[in-house]
């Protein structure tokens, strides 16, 4: 054995080890595939031997050749033999080509389950490390099924190094086994307090993750991460929450407007850069989701403003670039405040940084206005003039088109100008934009009927000046825009002012060059202009003039008739015939002109984007019917099916040579149609009708159009002189004299005018257009992007989207291994007592290792479950005497923390959270900038009151930090100032808050309401109840006193103590006489608060209940103690006994039909001139009733007893402040009693 | 989440690579040539963040990187990782190296890429940030590092002995990565 290792290492020296063939591939560098190759065949001989020091070598090697992109799947299996290595060296250079390697698809990872297991309970935290790491970077769903359960476990690791790696890992583990979230989730959620910031980070990290696809999941978790937030000093924890919150807010207004103030705070205080910009990003998306009806954010806004223009003056670009990108979510809803860095963000175009300047362009974007439109393009346009670099300026460009075109023309005040822009940007070199620009054209001349006139004479100049133009037809893109030229002269051939001079231009054999499309447009609008000019001639009887351009055609359409292009040939063939057929009729004399126009009559109308989709299906037509039979699969019907398309085609043919290309109906035809549909419409049922009013404008629109005054041009100034000065400067001198004008006159008026700044509306419009709405189909509206956004369907946090707030099931647990043979508690025993059981296990394990090396599995796994349940509770003591455990247990978990022999009877059933309604809890909370915390009270800690010490001990935090609550409640009750809050701070029932919580959405803010009430107080010690009940517990009650030290002495020994009465019966130690206290169990330092529970057993709960008690206590100075006594009354209320339960109001109104309430009762309470939302509010909170249904100034309540009596209210407002309540219920005591109570409290 | 984390040098030579979702090799060195175009081209003072390749990502993913010496240090992120906040992990990433190798160049990394990786595995785990604070991954690094050589003990002595002999005639360049001073985050 020995020899054979010395051997296999002496042996290994003579291999190259992973240096070696990094410096063989250096110096290989002429025949580095050829080396490699041989490297391989080498590496392939080790993999072969049994040392594994070989294996591990080769492996090493293995995965260095993986980065220089060799495949090396084929020794997946020798990967995983030096993953099964026992030592960390070996296992570590497997797990690392592995992780490398390795994916989903990869078999041999089913051969790694119980591997990988061992290696995560190893008991060297650097084992499990390491499987973790290589876990993460090839889970597949059966490894994530398998191995949830441990990594479950090694969560609640006792090191943090092992913790926060299983913590990250789980969230790859939702990612391929979703059914692991639920049951796992409330761990995650303790982690993210754990005393170990790296385990917090880990933790937030995963729930960042997983909540940015499926936010609204986590909403609920937004009261944790606000005190996470508020809280923490670790910029990557605070960065990823913040991250998160900006994810939380689109879906919770209420929780930005809380957020707010923190965020301002972190951004005034921080120095961390990145922190900084994440505040400022998160503001901005609550600013976002606030932007309606929030003026008094301006601050805020301002301040965000403010600090992104420091980032983008710093010197650093990487802050510049984020501070523009930030910058351009402000813009999308604050346009104003951006506005005013204009200077700054043109300043950015110049600079030197591509990405910046991209940037910057984007948000010119949205700078924009009536006012400063021509200035900005102006800018932009002497910029392309300077720009290298044809991208940039192609972005330049596009970005012109963008910003002018932008929300349908919106800031374009003069449409000359603009088109002169268009025609200005032909004359960039070498763009790609030239169908962009086109296609400009083409829109603004068809949808805006004013400027067509202009755009005609400038087109028509581009055909004059189209020889720069198609010169250079391989400039890619820009002779795209003859093709607007061609078709706008075309068109609207009648502003031509000299049709035949543009017929010339458009007929030189220049256009030939051309590509196809743009011939093919050109044919067809020298037929349009000949129409046009055949018209004029005959008018004029210029009969000579008409030959004359009759021969020209004639005799220059064959150039387009031998065009390659088969659309150019067959335009020009089908013309060139219909010209020698009108030239036949000519020469006859006989005039044809109305004929040949005839052709293009009609003018164009624009159609909505939409308006196809807005087409409705008419009734009866089903698109997914076949409309003939199936075709059958068999081969023989193929012939017949052939022929039916050939007639079909050549039909087509014919019909597009001889109908007009543009087809067009008249307005005439078109309102017949319209009316007719309208009358088809008006009788079916099924059609969704347009408003009378929004039909009627809308045809007024079209109408108008028509009625608009045209501006003329003032043609005293030359229109274009090529080469001399830009056409579209003079517009934008023109508009500053304008504005010059209109300055100094408003000087004149100024005292009048002063307050108006200059607005959008003082903009003088030099050239008043209509644009055109696109026409939509009947009934249709245009209406908002109706696409939403989805996750994909691929991706996997599709499955993810759980709801994590219901309470589990009790088949909802991770898998566990199934040829385990254990006791089914002994799964969800508490991860610590396991883990110690497993360390033990293993000592033991490691002495036996060497006799027995392969002795099955299952026995050691046997033995440790024997052990667990040997002694669980003692170490269930431990557990519970452990601090940081006071989160969430998980489920099943719970049951097994309660001892066996604890006197106490335990809540089974999983508790029942509320969090959507603690959530509107915590947000209904305006005031209160502190987080609370919204753990819905624990069955647990209620039940038990003497005998668990422990328990008290682990509540102490909570309990303290309530009470100091308390405390600031009394000095608020002096300054009767802030509102509300205490119902905040309380930590009371979550059904009390529902019930609460809605009312206190809106209305005036509430007056304070404290569920606690002083029970006594003398110069030593105060003490204030409260009540709690619970549902499954008909008889017990639990009484929650907050002792308060008003002493300067320590106060200890406290005995409470209180006399049973026939009815109700405090809960005692066990052995304990009736005359014996309950000791409190802790003491109280001098100004210290602390709350102890008593439990009472309950007989019935009809009637009100007062009962005698006693306090004493030791007051213990440094000499000498003092014994105290407090006398005390206890009350207990009937509506103690309730429990404010939702109900629907189905469920309430059949209750109130069923005939089992008999019992009626009704009383009067003056609200004292309050609000009828503040006594519902009151009625509720102190009754414990939650809201069915509320109407205006009416309500009906509902509330059930621990003892299940239904209790239904109907709570009215009569005029002059009277609030009367009727009440029914199965018992006629409880009933009075409870109402007579709640006039009592609510008035 | 990070997708990808490349490190290559100035003529595009892969120094590590990780990708934290499953490419095939062929893919990994198209990515890799396609980051290195990009990357390249860009001058020494303009921004560290390049918005999307188009092999990886899309437009949710930014390439954010660092030029140190004779290498890029790539990061290709999505939107839920702060910018600022890679660019100091890169740091990190960086001056954790430094440490480890003492005064680290590019040569480093060329023969003990294994080892870059166990420190990167200390950073990040799965995509995700795992650790920021130096000295705890400084920690980490050595405590394994004496576990391997515990381990190694009496049977790898031969092998090291002639690996020592290999590496004397290694070459010694002095292109150390010089640190610049990040603005301040911790």
């Amino acid at each position: 054995m020995a020899l054979k290792k010395v051997k296999g290492s002496l042996e290994r020296v003579f291999d190259k080890n992973l240096h070696d063939l990094v410096r063989g591939i250096r110096n290989h560098k002429d025949d580095e595939a050829k080396f490699i190759a041989q490297c391989i065949d080498e590496i392939k001989q080790e993999l072969r031997q049994d040392n594994i020091a070989v294996k591990a070598n080769a492996v090493a090697k293995l995965t260095y050749l993986q980065m220089l992109g060799y495949d090396i799947s084929w020794a997946a299996f020798n990967v995983i033999e030096v993953m099964s290595s026992n030592k960390f060296t070996f296992k570590r250079i497997g797990y690392l080509a592995a992780s490398q390697s390795f994916h989903e698809e990869t078999e041999v990872l089913m051969l790694t389950t119980n591997m990988i297991r061992k290696d995560l309970s190893s008991q060297n935290q650097y084992d499990a490390a390491i499987a973790l790491n290589g876990l993460s970077c090839f889970m597949t769903p059966d490894l994530a099924r398998d191995l949830a359960n441990d990594v479950m476990t090694l969560m609640t690791s006792t090191r943090p190094y092992i913790r926060k790696r299983a913590v990250l890992i789980m969230y790859k583990i939702f990612l391929k086994f979703p059914e692991a979230l639920r049951p796992a989730f409330p761990r995650l959620k303790e982690k993210l307090e754990d005393p170990d910031p790296g385990v917090q980070s880990a933790a937030v990290n995963v729930i960042c993750e997983l909540a940015r696809k499926n936010p609204k999941n986590y909403l609920s978790l937004a009261p944790v991460f606000f005190k996470l937030m508020t809280s923490s000093t670790n910029n990557w924890v605070l960065i990823k929450i913040i991250k998160l919150f900006g994810a939380l807010t689109p879906l919770e207004p209420r929780l930005g407007k809380k957020l707010i103030e923190p965020l301002t705070n972190l951004i005034h205080s921080t120095s961390a850069m990145s922190l900084l910009y994440e505040c400022i990003n998160t503001v901005i998306a609550v600013l976002i989701s606030l932007s309606s009806g929030m003026p008094n954010h301006n601050a805020s806004i301002q301040l965000c403003v403010q600090k992104l223009r420091i980032l983008i003056e710093d010197s650093d670009q990487n802050l510049k670039y984020l501070g523009l990108l930030a910058m351009s979510k402000i813009l999308k809803t604050h346009p104003k405040s951006v506005q005013a860095h204009k200077d700054l963000i043109l300043q950015c175009l110049d600079d030197k940084d591509e990405s910046i300047r991209l940037r910057a362009l984007d948000l010119l974007y949205g700078m924009v206005s009536k006012k400063n439109l021509m200035e900005i393009v102006r800018k932009l346009m002497v910029h392309m003039d300077k720009a290298e670099g044809s991208m940039y300026r192609d972005e330049l460009l596009s970005k012109i088109v963008q910003i002018c075109s932008q929300n349908n023309y919106q800031y374009i005040t003069n449409f000359e100008w603009y088109v002169s822009v268009l025609v200005e940007l032909t004359r960039v070199e070498g763009t790609r934009h030239g169908s962009v620009i086109a296609s400009q054209m083409l829109d603004v001349a068809i949808r805006v009927k004013a400027i067509r006139a202009f755009a005609v004479e400038q087109m028509a100049q581009l055909l004059e000046n189209s020889h720069t133009v198609a010169s250079s037809a391989q400039r890619n893109g820009i002779c795209e825009v003859l093709y607007a030229a061609a078709w706008i002269a075309g068109e609207f051939s009648e502003h031509l002012r000299d049709p035949r001079g543009t017929l010339d231009d458009m007929l030189r054999q220049k256009v030939t060059s051309l590509p196809g499309h743009i011939q093919a447009v050109f044919v067809q609008n020298i037929m349009k202009l000949y129409a046009a000019i055949l018209v004029k001639y005959e008018e004029d009887e210029d009969n000579d003039g008409i030959r004359e351009v009759s021969d020209l055609l004639v005799e220059k359409l064959p150039m387009f008739v031998q065009s390659g292009d088969l659309e150019v040939q067959e335009r020009a063939c089908c013309i060139l015939q219909l010209m020698k057929y009108v030239k036949k009729l000519q020469d006859k004399d006989v005039s044809c002109a109305d004929e040949v126009a005839a052709l293009f009559a009609g003018e164009l109308n624009p159609v909505a984007p939409k308006a196809q989709r807005k087409v409705a299906v008419p009734e009866g037509l089903d698109l997914d019917k076949w409309i003939n039979d199936p075709p059958s699969d068999s081969s023989d019907d193929e012939g017949p099916a052939n022929s039916l398309f050939i007639p079909d085609d050549s039909r087509m043919m014919n019909e597009s040579m001889t109908r007009p290309v543009v087809e067009e109906l008249s307005d005439d035809e078109l309102e017949r149609r319209r009316e007719a549909r309208r009358a088809e419409t008006q009788n079916n049922p099924h059609y969704l009708k347009l408003g009378a009013s929004a039909k009627g404008s809308k045809y007024q629109e079209v109408v108008n159009v028509e009625d608009i005054p045209v501006a003329n041009i003032d043609l005293s100034v030359p229109l274009y002189v090529p080469g001399t000065k830009r056409l579209s400067d003079k517009y934008l001198e023109a508009e500053r004299q304008a504005r010059k004008r209109d300055k100094k006159r408003r000087h004149g008026k100024k005292s009048k005018r002063r307050h108006k700044s200059e607005s959008e509306e003082d903009v003088p419009v030099v050239h008043k257009v209509d644009i055109m709405g696109g026409e939509m189909p009947e009934g249709a509206t245009e209406s908002g992007d109706e696409g939403n956004l989805e996750l994909d369907d691929n991706d996997p946090h599709k499955l993810l989207d759980i709801d994590l707030d219901r309470p589990l099931d009790a088949d909802e647990k991770l898998p566990v291994r199934t040829h385990r043979i254990v006791s089914p508690s002994a799964e969800d025993r508490p991860v610590e007592e396991k883990k110690k059981h497993h360390r033990k296990d293993k000592e033991k394990e490691k002495k036996r290792k060497e006799k027995e090396k392969k002795k099955s599995k299952k026995e050691k796994k046997r033995n440790k479950s024997g052990d667990d349940s040997a002694h669980p509770s003692l170490l269930i003591a431990t557990e519970l005497m452990s601090p940081g455990h006071e989160a969430i247990p998980s489920p099943g978990e719970e049951e097994e923390v309660a001892p066996p022999s604890a006197p106490v009877k335990k809540d089974t059933t999983p508790k029942k959270e509320e969090p959507k309604d603690d959530l509107d809890f915590w947000l209904s909370g305006q005031d209160a900038p502190v987080a609370v915390e919204v753990t819905a009270p624990e069955p647990g800690a209620a039940a038990d009151v003497d005998s668990d010490a422990e328990d008290t001990s682990r509540h102490k935090k909570k309990k303290e930090k309530k009470a100091k609550k308390e405390k600031k409640e009394k000095k608020e009750k002096k300054e009767k100032k802030k509102k509300s809050k205490v119902a905040n701070d309380e930590d009371v029932d979550s059904g009390r808050r529902d019930g609460f919580e809605e009312l206190n959405s809106d209305g005036p803010p509430l007056p304070p309401m404290s569920s606690y009430r002083l029970l006594a107080e003398d110069s030593n010690i105060k003490m204030t109840y409260e009540t709690r009940v619970q549902s499954q517990q008909g008889q017990q009650l639990i009484v929650s006193v907050i002792f308060t030290s008003l002493a300067e002495q320590h106060l200890k020994s406290l005995e409470f103590n209180v006399m049973d009465s026939l009815n109700t019966k405090m809960d005692r130690l066990p052995g304990a006489t009736t005359h014996d206290g309950v000791p409190v169990p802790f003491q109280l330092p001098p100004n210290s608060f602390n709350e102890g529970q008593f439990a009472f057993q309950v007989q019935s709960i009809n009637v009100a209940q007062k009962l005698r008690g006693t306090l004493t206590y030791t007051i213990k100075t440094e000499e000498s103690s003092t014994s105290e006594k407090l006398d005390f009354k206890l009350y207990l209320p009937c509506t103690a006994f309730l429990i404010a339960t939702p109900c629907s109001s189905d469920a309430f109104a059949r209750l109130l039909q069923g005939g089992e309430l008999s019992s009626k009762y009704s009383i009067k309470l003056s609200s004292g001139g309050a609000p009828f939302s503040h006594v519902l509010a009151k009625v509720c909170f102190y009754g414990h009733f939650a809201i069915v249904e509320q109407i205006d100034q009416s309500a009906s309540l509902y509330s059930c007893s621990t003892q299940g009596h239904h209790i239904c209210l109907l709570v009215k407002a009569n005029g002059g402040g009277d609030v009367s309540i009727d009440g029914k219920c199965a018992d006629g005591s409880l009933l009075s009693n409870v109402m007579e109570e709640i006039k009592v409290t609510a008035s | 989440m990070i997708k990808a984390i490349v490190v290559f040098n100035n003529h595009g030579k892969p120094r590590l690579i990780k990708f934290f979702q499953h490419y095939n090799e062929d893919m990994q060195q198209q990515i890799v040539r396609e980051t290195f175009h990009l990357v390249s081209k860009r001058d020494e003072n303009v921004c560290n963040f390049l918005e999307g390749g188009s092999l990886i990502g899309g437009s949710d993913y930014k390439i954010i990187y660092r030029h140190y010496a004779t290498l890029y240090f790539v990061f290709c992120v999505d939107s839920s990782e702060s910018e600022l906040g890679i660019l100091d992990l890169i740091q990190v990433f960086v001056e954790t190296l430094d440490k480890a190798f003492e005064n680290v160049c590019e040569l480093d990394l060329i023969f003990h890429v294994d080892k870059v990786h166990y420190i990167l595995q200390e950073l990040v785990m799965g995509g995700m940030v795992l650790e920021t604070n130096m000295t705890e991954i400084v920690t980490r690094i050595e405590e394994q590092s004496k576990l391997e050589k515990s381990e190694a003990g009496l049977a790898g002595a031969p092998a090291r002995v002639v690996s020592a002999a290999k590496n004397l005639d290694l070459p010694k360049l002095p292109s150390n990565i010089q640190l610049p001073n990040l603005p301040s985050f911790r």
